[in-house]
């Protein structure tokens, strides 16, 4: 029953290339909120969740592209074992930074993974003997999956599905795991859920650690499906660009995240026509949704819709 | 070597005046209603756009100046007004986003206006660079220097001195306690914008010869301010103008003498050092974990 949600959401993504072939808007837009939606249930599990806010998650996404770029091309690693190595560096990387960064709350956290975002960022651009610097690094090897090489929309749209899918399912998972619920608790009051007995810290950095792993596997697939990539994909503008997709679905849910993030993917594809306005209605949108529906524009919508239902049976039941 | 250590200094107290003003307007902000305001490098930007708009439609430039300041204010009292009052009680993280989203407006706007090229403002008095004993230093940074020195100390004086600064400290201290003595907090509240939103609109003007300016100018500006604002701890005015010129020289000398390029890296690693090491900053005198 719990699942009831995934299989009519996976029944869809299935779907949608069936009733439509060749569709830009499923195979290239559906392959860019793949991805997205990867991102977002991630930073969701972070944000939502642990209620630790993150500016810096796109440092994640390129240190698995970018782990995924350097070690195929320059190194002539196999596809599967550089996307292996990018999660380990994540991870790692997570890891370590777990424990003197989420100590730090409110405005503190939030100017910590900014500034851990600009680093990443800055090496990005100057480590130019590795990463190709500022023009980034191209002609990036196909995606090899234990023999079978992934070419082509199609196939890339179902291999972003899966891996959307699959993230989906995990993070509906965490979320009920013992895990899950030491992480609500600590959200709800820390001093009280380490009181119960829960390890705050572990559960914080555990998270930490998960969710930058959905990031750097997603930043391994759009390195193999772009064949290409340059700093400007993980600057701040696209850190920023993932808080908005989580807070836009509504924190602490998943399937919120993953509306979020096709929402503005599909705004962003909208608003290409109208690319001078697209950052003057990027933020006034980032404004309106956080001052009306602080809530998330789906709990925002859906609370709305029940608030009218209620009105409206009330009046019926005056009339009667 | 000395020499040039030396004119490293002369840059980053330079540079570093312009993170104190910017620094300086968050600090204000944040003691008024415990906001972190992420636009305010968006009011240092749109006070030089604004200087080299209406100097461009033929305004003398002290006029030009002053108008462009006034025109900042009033875009800060508008934030306050029709961003910050309607999400009152809001929480943190749903507060960073909307001023990142008013931020995102601000450069929209100014893209639109003034298109996306880095536009110059030409030097208050000439471009001859003055020499200091084997450092130069160019008319302008005395400008900076000369009007952050006087900006400051009207602060303080204004903080310290008078009765509305006063009023507008206690609200840093109990929000609930200002009001049952008779302060008006959110009066206090558009003051504190208004104020860092013409704070900004100056500094913005005072660095836009040396740097030009342009629709994204704001960004990197105003999360030094931020770094320097945290690193002199948060909510403490003269912490953050001390905070600013430390991450000025330091960013300086780290340029001059590692690698210009990882100038801006070098920068936030020393913040994400202090966050690490003494979150409530290094000038702070008060208590521990204001979070």
């Amino acid at each position: 029953m719990r699942l009831t949600g995934f299989f009519i959401f996976a029944a869809s993504v299935v779907l949608l290339p069936v009733l439509f072939p060749d569709n830009y808007f499923v195979t290239v837009v559906g392959i860019a909120a793949g991805l997205h939606v990867i991102l977002a249930v991630g930073l969701n599990l972070l944000m939502g969740y642990a209620g630790q806010i993150s500016l810096g998650h796109a440092a994640f996404f390129g240190m698995g592209a970018y782990a995924s770029a350097i070690l195929t091309t320059r190194f002539s690693w196999p596809s599967l074992l550089a996307m292996l190595a990018g999660l380990w560096v994540a991870g790692t990387i997570a890891w370590l930074l777990a424990r003197p960064i989420l100590r730090l709350r409110g405005h503190y956290l939030a100017m910590a993974t900014l500034g851990f975002g600009i680093i990443i960022h800055v090496i990005l651009v100057q480590a130019a003997h590795w990463t190709g610097g500022p023009d980034g690094l191209g002609e990036i090897p196909p995606l090899n999956l234990l023999g079978w090489t992934v070419d082509g929309d199609q196939q890339w749209y179902g291999v972003i599905a899966a891996a959307m899918l699959l993230s989906i399912w995990l993070s509906l998972n965490i979320v009920d795991s013992r895990i899950g619920r030491a992480l609500r608790a600590v959200r709800g009051s820390e001093f009280a859920a380490q009181m119960m007995g829960i390890d705050a810290t572990r559960a914080k950095t555990q998270i930490f650690v998960v969710s930058a792993l959905f990031a750097a596997c997603a930043g391994s697939l759009f390195a193999h499906q772009q064949a290409f990539v340059s700093p400007d994909s993980f600057s701040l503008m696209i850190s920023v660009e993932l808080v908005t997709m989580v807070v836009l679905g509504g924190m602490a849910s998943t399937f919120g995240a993953a509306c979020g993030a096709i929402a503005l993917t599909l705004l962003h594809e909208g608003l290409v026509v109208f690319e001078d306005y697209e950052m003057l209605i990027h933020g006034a949108l980032l404004m309106a949704v956080m001052i009306f529906l602080p809530q998330g524009l789906f709990a925002g919508v859906s609370q709305g819709v029940r608030r009218g239902w209620a009105l409206i049976a009330s009046r019926q039941r005056h009339k009667g | 070597m000395l020499e040039q250590i030396f004119q490293f200094l002369v840059t980053g107290i330079t540079v570093g005046s312009i993170y104190a003003l910017v620094g300086l307007g968050f600090a204000l902000i944040y003691n008024a209603s415990d906001v972190v305001n992420f636009a305010q490098g968006e009011f240092v930007m749109l006070g030089a756009m604004n200087a080299i708009a209406l100097l461009a439609a033929g305004l003398p430039l002290p006029l030009a100046a002053i108008a462009a300041v006034l025109l900042t204010t009033l875009v800060g009292l508008l934030l306050e007004r029709f961003a910050i009052e309607p999400a009152k009680g809001a929480s943190v993280v749903t507060t960073i986003i909307i001023t990142i989203g008013a931020a995102i407006f601000l450069r929209g706007v100014a893209s639109l206006l003034w298109g996306k090229n880095s536009l110059p403002l030409p030097a208050f008095s000439g471009n001859e660079p003055i020499d200091l004993g084997g450092a130069t230093l160019l008319p302008q940074s005395l400008w900076i220097l000369g009007g952050t020195v006087v900006l400051v100390a009207l602060v303080n004086a204004f903080l310290n001195r008078t009765l509305l600064g006063k009023a507008l400290l206690a609200c840093s201290f109990n929000r609930a306690a200002a009001q049952l003595a008779g302060i008006n907090v959110q009066v206090m509240l558009r003051l504190a914008y208004g104020l860092s939103a013409g704070l900004g609109a100056i500094a913005g003007i005072l660095v836009a010869p040396i740097t030009f300016s342009s629709y994204e100018a704001g960004i990197m500006l105003g999360l030094k301010g931020f770094s320097a604002a945290i690193v002199g701890g948060i909510g403490n005015p003269m912490g953050a103008v001390a905070g600013g010129l430390l991450l000025g020289v330091l960013e300086a000398l780290g340029a001059g003498l590692i690698s210009s390029g990882y100038k801006d890296a070098i920068a936030f690693i020393f913040v994400l050092m202090v966050l690490f090491f003494e979150p409530t900053g290094l000038f702070s005198h008060k208590a521990a974990e204001r979070v």
